[in-house]
């Protein structure tokens, strides 16, 4: 307990630099999965090239991407850039197919009727087929959000900042204390982008809360 | 004038040759009915008149103008759809899917929302309603917002694909009834889509009657249909061979006029008693007949 209060500063500071690799990657993996699930979804010769392809991402062990996406990119070792993007890839292996997943699932008859309405494709897209999606989108947004910020813990290993630094630095001089610290933090972070998202989504889409 | 469907013919991508030949008028002010068993082109037909579905032969005019050339998300705004299970967007309150096809046309959102509160009244719904969700109202109410919709921005043509095919046999006599008292006010040109024989006779001014194949078996007013039926397939259809759809009258004991069906079940009274002539099935719907089906 003392080690916790005497190192509270680091702590937070490992906080926000947690925050700062996992939320980008957060947000990145859902803007660029959204476009490809689209075209997954009207494309379909590419829907499973785009879906099995992305989800593949996820069998790629996190360590040697960490290493070999600076030479890729152009970044240093230590730049947290990396951490993101790696995140990101990972974030999108869920996401993407998730996405596509929840366009597919929007009602046909729903669909036909906004069609025989008079939307035109693209309009029917961003008020119809989007926001029926949604519900669906979220459920797999929470999935990508806790993974991501449970997964940002390793880039610690490669000397990124992040919660993880309190697991590897722990296990090195043997402080329990500072691994239950990173434990804690990052359930507790994951907990609250959580709430964050349920609660957006109660926001954004009232009607869906009876029907879930 | 009216809508004009010329030696039609659709035959779906994969092979499946929906309808073959069609040729018939739905004329202006009027309601025709489409009437036919699952899988005989009804839906295929009707659609093409918003050009959901294209013609792969044939014509489609509306007021002596080939559709073929419109751009269909125009042309669907201009023409008002209903189908079977409502259709409506979920995620939007019942008074803006009612206002949608206005605000497609460019309403302004305030103008389109009190169109649709007075849309909601005329089909016999609260006002109040429209602040719910869809699924938030039964099945009933929501074919009747469904109605509503179609009627929002006053189109000349009506689309109905089996509208009351999905709620239970009472509220459809309703809706039913209610649809015959819009139209005799509104006047719209209505195409209706139903497998159900007592729709099709209580709401078509003119029947279309298609068989398996997507041919026409044949075309008229409910009493040319039940009279004169143009081959054994139509009489089976409508019941008339079996003697469904043959009544009798007999005189009761107080010297009124009973109706019987043809195995002797009375199904009601004559309220004025027949004249010379004698007396014969009356498909214009005053007598009830049996379920045909
Ligand atoms: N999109 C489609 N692709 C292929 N075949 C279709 C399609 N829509 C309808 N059909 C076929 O066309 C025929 C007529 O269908 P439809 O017009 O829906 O009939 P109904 O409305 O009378 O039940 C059926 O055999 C059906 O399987
Ligand atoms: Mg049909």
């Amino acid at each position: 307990m003392d080690w916790i209060l005497a190192n509270t500063g680091r702590i937070a500071e490992l906080t926000l630099d947690h925050a700062a690799l996992s939320l980008p990657a957060v947000l990145a993996a859902f803007l660029l999965s959204v476009p490809l699930a689209v075209l997954a979804n009207r494309l379909r010769p590419l829907r499973e090239p785009i879906v099995s392809g992305t989800g593949l991402l996820y069998a790629v062990p996190s360590l040697p991407l960490f290493i070999v996406l600076p030479i890729i990119l152009g970044t240093g070792i230590r730049d947290p850039l990396n951490a993101v993007a790696a995140l990101t890839l990972f974030g999108m292996a869920l996401m993407v197919r998730s996405a596509a997943e929840a366009l597919d699932a929007v009602s046909a008859e729903v669909r036909l009727a906004a069609a025989a309405q008079g939307y035109s494709s693209w309009g029917r897209f961003w008020t119809v087929d989007l926001p029926l999606a949604g519900p669906a989108m979220l459920a797999g947004l929470r999935v990508v959000s806790v993974s991501t910020i449970s997964l940002a813990t390793v880039s610690a290993v490669l000397g990124v900042p992040s919660l993880g630094s309190l697991f590897t630095d722990g296990f090195q001089r043997g402080i329990m204390e500072s691994v239950l610290a990173g434990v804690v933090m990052t359930v507790v972070m994951a907990l609250i982008l959580d709430l964050l998202l349920v609660l957006s989504g109660r926001l954004l889409m009232p009607w869906a809360r009876r029907r879930a | 004038m009216g809508i004009e469907f010329r030696h039609v013919e659709k035959t779906y991508p994969d092979g499946a040759q929906a309808v073959r030949d069609i040729s018939f008028t739905v004329p202006s002010h009027t309601t025709t009915v489409l009437l036919g068993s699952s899988g005989c082109g009804k839906t295929t037909l009707l659609r093409m008149v918003n050009r959901m579905v294209d013609p792969t032969g044939g014509q489609l005019l509306i007021d002596g103008e080939d559709i073929a050339g419109a751009e269909p998300v125009r042309l669907r705004r201009s023409i008002g759809y209903v189908m079977q299970h409502s259709g409506l967007l979920p995620h939007r309150r019942v008074i803006d899917n009612v206002a949608t096809g206005l605000r497609l046309n460019g309403a302004a959102r305030g103008p389109a929302r009190s169109q649709a509160e007075e849309l909601l009244e005329l089909v016999g719904l609260d006002p109040a309603l429209g602040r719910r969700y869809p699924d938030q109202l039964s099945g009933g109410q929501q074919q009747r917002v469904g109605v509503a919709r179609g009627l929002a921005g006053d189109p000349n043509i009506l689309l109905m694909d089996e509208p009351f095919g999905a709620v239970d046999p009472l509220v459809r006599l309703e809706l039913q009834q209610q649809m015959k008292r819009l139209q005799t006010e509104l006047r719209k040109t209505v195409l209706l889509v139903t497998h159900d024989i007592e729709e099709a006779l209580s709401l078509g001014d003119q029947i279309i009657l298609l068989r398996p194949g997507g041919e026409i078996a044949q075309a008229g007013t409910a009493q040319e249909l039940l009279s004169a039926p143009a081959d054994d397939f139509v009489a089976r259809f409508l019941g008339v061979a079996q003697g469904r759809r043959r009544l009798r009258t007999s005189a009761g004991q107080d010297g009124e006029w009973v109706v019987t069906d043809a195995e002797g079940r009375p199904l009601g009274v004559v309220e004025a008693p027949p004249g010379p002539v004698h007396p014969r099935a009356d498909p214009s719907g005053s007598v009830p007949p049996e379920d045909g089906r």
